[in-house]
Parts: structure tokens; sequence; C-alpha cells
């Protein structure tokens, strides 16, 4: 068998990538996955630099030195909260770099008059839309996550009819550009219009909805890295694309079922409308609320506690307090664990991350379909900073705009304890029966300073 | 349809189903992460861009396009793996067995 070093090195870095995403699959394996994934990664770059095509070293180098020295300062200086924007930043980059190989190749087969094939044509077309559409889709998303921009959907009339003309538009060139009969100026509006589509994309989806686009977005980036795979004829870059295609598409679905949307009702917007509906009745009911050294007491006396933490949570910067109440809990012996749903956070398992920042061990952490039925057993349930997940309204309100919705049994618990800043709805603008519940204990105030007075209520119990 | 064609089509079926039964493996738990991992991978583009900027044949523009690829991929890679490695390494174990 004869070859070149580069094909070999290719195919190991296939399997190095596969590997990769074998390992993550268990917090034990996941860091040598990362391993796996970067030397999967170097051997692609070498074994590139090795193939004869490449004759120019000075302007690659340089290039590599500028994009580490750019990277690394991102990773490690974004801070955990920040996990979704600097993933939503880091996909702008790849799908530019997509974008950009497309162009620098299409333009190369135009300037010496080649005709490379329909199917080079059509791969490179889609390469391209796909590449620059979610690059600027994902700006915007990072734009919206940093709230550079209003984070609700911003939903004006004729939208999808503007959306889908655009696209119509774009379909229409793309088929002149791969027939060979396009206009010179075809290939430029081509590219304004991939461009001007992802940003449009993205106009309308609300922050609720952010989990389910970046790993929407996620799979885009791979999908055009696996158009430039066939542009390329090769297969490394298909395997890696599919890959990451393939897991992109899995999380949105997921984060799709765990919100109860479609894709269309995701994508064109529905819930900035239906949110408007039945925030109507304000009428002013009782509540229960209680002190710190309630909620102390009734803790100290669990034996099983469930945390439900939600984003507000985070948005406190509570979680560092969270872990100390914790530790104090679980020091008297009580069972104490973390109820994580699957939209908890800004993108999918933000809230694990964000726990695990705090030295909260990973097995207190249990996803929702294996805690639910854990609830009955359970003495108390805090709820912090979590609403629309724990709304029993998604199970028997038909009317609601969340009906339909998993959310956590949190209402099957003997007592239930909410940390909630005031009365107001949640995010979705959603009134939540759950608050009005006999069994249920509002603890008002911010969830950092309520859970460390709670936090420290707990010694003085035990002395006494 | 040229047998280079039809290869390349055939990997692309093959890697697709594998990608969704891998990323359907992985727990819950661990999908920022996930999610950062295959972001950095998707970064794979390098290839491309290396290509494209390094080539004798290419018009100019064509090369400065590919060196401005090459700079945004490398972000890409470098970001996304640092990242995940950062996160996992937060991922700890319950020192002792008292949870079960």
């Amino acid at each position: 068998m004869t070859g070149e070093i580069w094909q070999f090195t290719y195919i190991a870095a296939a399997l190095a990538i596969i590997v990769s995403i074998k390992w993550l699959n268990s917090p034990v394996t996941a860091r040598k996955g990362v391993m796996a994934g970067q030397i999967g990664m170097l051997l692609a770059v070498i074994g590139t630099l090795l193939r004869h095509e490449i004759v120019n070293y000075e302007w690659i180098l340089i290039a590599l030195v500028v994009g580490g020295a750019i990277g690394a300062p991102l990773a490690y200086l974004m801070p955990m909260t920040a996990v979704p924007q600097l993933t939503a930043l880091s996909h702008a980059f790849g799908a530019l770099a997509a974008a950009l190989v497309g162009t620098a190749e299409y333009y190369r087969y135009a300037t010496a008059g080649e005709n490379p094939g329909m199917f080079t044509l059509s791969a490179l077309a889609i390469e391209i839309l796909l590449g620059y559409l979610t690059a600027t889709a994902s700006v915007m998303a990072f734009a919206k996550l940093q709230e550079l921009v209003p984070t609700r959907p911003m939903v004006y009339k004729g939208q999808n009819f503007v959306n889908l003309t655009l696209l119509a538009g774009t379909v229409v060139l793309g088929y002149l550009m791969i027939t060979g009969n396009a206009p010179d100026w075809a290939f430029p509006v081509y590219i304004v219009l991939s461009l001007l589509f992802g940003i449009l994309l993205i106009i309308p989806i609300g922050g609720g909805d952010m989990p389910t686009v970046i790993a929407l977005l996620n799979s885009y980036a791979g999908l055009s890295a696996c158009a430039m795979g066939f542009a390329l004829s090769n297969r490394l870059l298909i395997i890696a694309g599919a890959l990451n295609a393939a897991s992109g598409f899995i999380l949105s679905v997921i984060m799709c079922k765990a919100r109860n949307r479609s894709f269309a009702n995701v994508l064109f917007g529905a819930f900035g409308q239906a949110a408007g509906g039945p925030a109507g009745k304000q009428e002013a009911r009782p509540v229960r609320s209680a002190s710190p050294e309630d909620a102390a007491m009734l803790l100290e006396a669990a034996r099983k506690v469930i945390i439900v933490p939600g984003y507000g949570m985070a948005v406190a910067q509570a979680q560092h307090k969270l872990a100390e109440l914790t530790d104090a809990l679980v020091k008297r012996g009580v069972d104490v664990k973390f109820a994580i749903h699957p939209v908890a956070g800004r993108m999918p398992g933000h809230m694990n991350v964000l726990l695990a920042e705090a030295n909260i061990p990973y097995d207190r952490l249990v996803e929702m379909e294996d805690i639910n039925d854990e609830f009955p057993e359970t003495d108390v349930a805090l709820v912090i900073g979590a609403n629309d997940v724990v709304n029993p309204a998604a199970r028997t309100d038909k009317t609601s705009p969340i009906y339909g919705m998993p959310i956590l049994n949190v209402d099957k618990a003997h007592t239930v304890m909410i940390v909630k800043r005031s009365m107001n709805a949640g995010f979705a603008g959603i009134d939540n029966e759950l608050y009005y519940d006999p069994k249920t204990l509002m603890l008002f105030g911010d969830a950092k300073a309520m859970v460390s007075a709670i936090a420290k209520e707990l010694p003085a119990l035990a002395t006494a | 349809m040229s047998t280079e064609i039809e290869l390349t089509i055939y990997v692309f079926i093959l890697a697709i189903p594998l990608g969704l039964e891998l990323a359907h493996r992985v727990s819950p738990l661990l999908h920022t992460p996930l999610m950062s991992l295959s972001n950095a991978i998707s970064a794979i583009s390098v290839v491309g861009a290396l290509l494209i900027a390094g080539s004798g044949n290419a018009p100019t523009l064509s090369r400065v396009l590919g060196c401005i690829a090459v700079t945004a991929s490398t972000i890409n890679i470098v970001a996304g793996f640092l990242i995940t490695d950062r996160m996992l390494k937060m991922f700890k174990k319950a020192p002792s067995k008292e949870s079960k």
C-alpha cells in the first residue's frame, strides 16, 4: 500500500475525533476525550501542512499565531455564566472561516475560467450560504445573550414573508451560480443575502429559545464544514462536519422537546404572540411567606431535600452560597440533590457547569427524568430562580402557552419553598399556581442574600 | 457520477448516524462541554483554509481570504478546546460515598 503521509494523518485524525466524542459520554473519560479531539485536530493541521499543494508557509504561520493569541484569552477570561456567548462567538468564527474558504474557492474557479462541475459548485453554494448565515446568526445570538440587543423576540408584520422571499432569492441566485449562468453581480449579492438571512433568522427569537438556537447553529456550522468536504472531496472534513452537525441536531431536538416546541415554532417565533394572552388576571391572592429562620428550621428537620435551580440563581450569583448551604445540610445528614431541567440556563447543560464551578459534586446533579419520581418522598423542594420549569399549568392548563412542556414535579413534594425577588410573573409572563398552593412557602428576596441567610441560621439551630 | 463523489457521499451517509448515536449517548450532565467540543471540531474547516491560504496557484484575493479563514478557524479551535477543558476540570465527584 502506497500513499502520501497526509492521507495516513487524516485517517488517524478522523479516528481521534470520533473517539473524542465517544469519550465525552461520561465525566470520568471526558477530559481524555478533549485530549483526543486536540490530537485529532493537530494531526489534521500537520497533515495538511505536509501536502505538496501548500507552498507558502509565512502567511499561514502568522494566521495560526494570531488566531491562537485571540482564542486563548477568550477561553480563559470568559466567566462560566458567559459560556453560551463564547460558544456563539466561536461558532461565528468557525462559520466565517467555512464561508471565506468557499468564497475563495469560488473566486479561484471564476478567475481561472474553470468549471469544476455542478456537484462541486452546489457544495460550494451550500457551504457559502450556511457559512455566512451561521456567522451573522451567531453574532446576533451572541449580542442577544450578552444583552447588547433586546432579548425579547422582535416581531413585525410580514416577517415570515420577508424571510421566505429572501430565501427564495438566495436559492434562485444559487441555482444560477451552479448552472454557470450567473451574471457577475450574482455572487456578491448571494453573499449579502446569506449574511442578511442569518440576522433576520435570529431577530424573532426570544431569550428562552436561545438554547435551541445555539444548538441549531452548531449543527449548521457542522453542515457547512461537510459541504466544504464535498467541494474539496475531503473525507476528513465530511466525517468531522457530520459528527458536529448530528450532535448539534440532537441537542436542539432535546431542547425543543424540553420546551414542548416544534422547530417551525422556534424559528418562526410564535411564542412572542402567545405570551401576550393570559397575563390578564392580576387579582391579589394570598401567599404564605416565610423568613430565613423558618426555612432553615424546615431544611434542618428534613431527611430529603431537592434543590431546583433556575437561571435566576445564576444571575444572582448564588451558586457558591448554595454550595455552602448544601455542605451544611449534608453534614447534618440531610440527603440533598439538585434537579436539573434540560432548559435550565442559557444553553444545553449550562446549569450543570455553573453548579460544578461552585464545587457541587456532579453526582448530586440529577436530570429531570430521573428525579421526577422522587418528589413525592421529598420533604422540602427548594426552588431558586426557576419559574416556568416548575409551573403545574404546563400539566393542567390547556390555555397556557407552556401547556405540554415537561416540568419538574415540585408540587408533589411535602413542602415547597420558593426563593423569589417579588411576585412578578416569570420571564414568559405566565402566572404560577404553585405560589398559591397551601404547602408553598415564599421566601422573598435576592437569591444570593436569601441563601446565605438560610445557611447562617443553620449553625445557630445546631447549637441550640 | 464519479467514483470520488460516490465515495464521499457514502462517507457522509455513514458519518451522520454515527454522530447521532454518539451524541445521544452523552449524559445531559455534559451537554455544554459536548457543544463546545463539537464546536471546536467544526473548525476542521481549517484544513480547507490552509489549503487555499498556502496554495501556489490561487489568486491573491483567494489567498488573503484563506488567511483570514485560517485565523478565524484557529480562534474557533483554540477557544473551543480550552473552554471545554476548563469546564470539565470543574466536574468533581462527591469525596465520600455518603450520597448514593
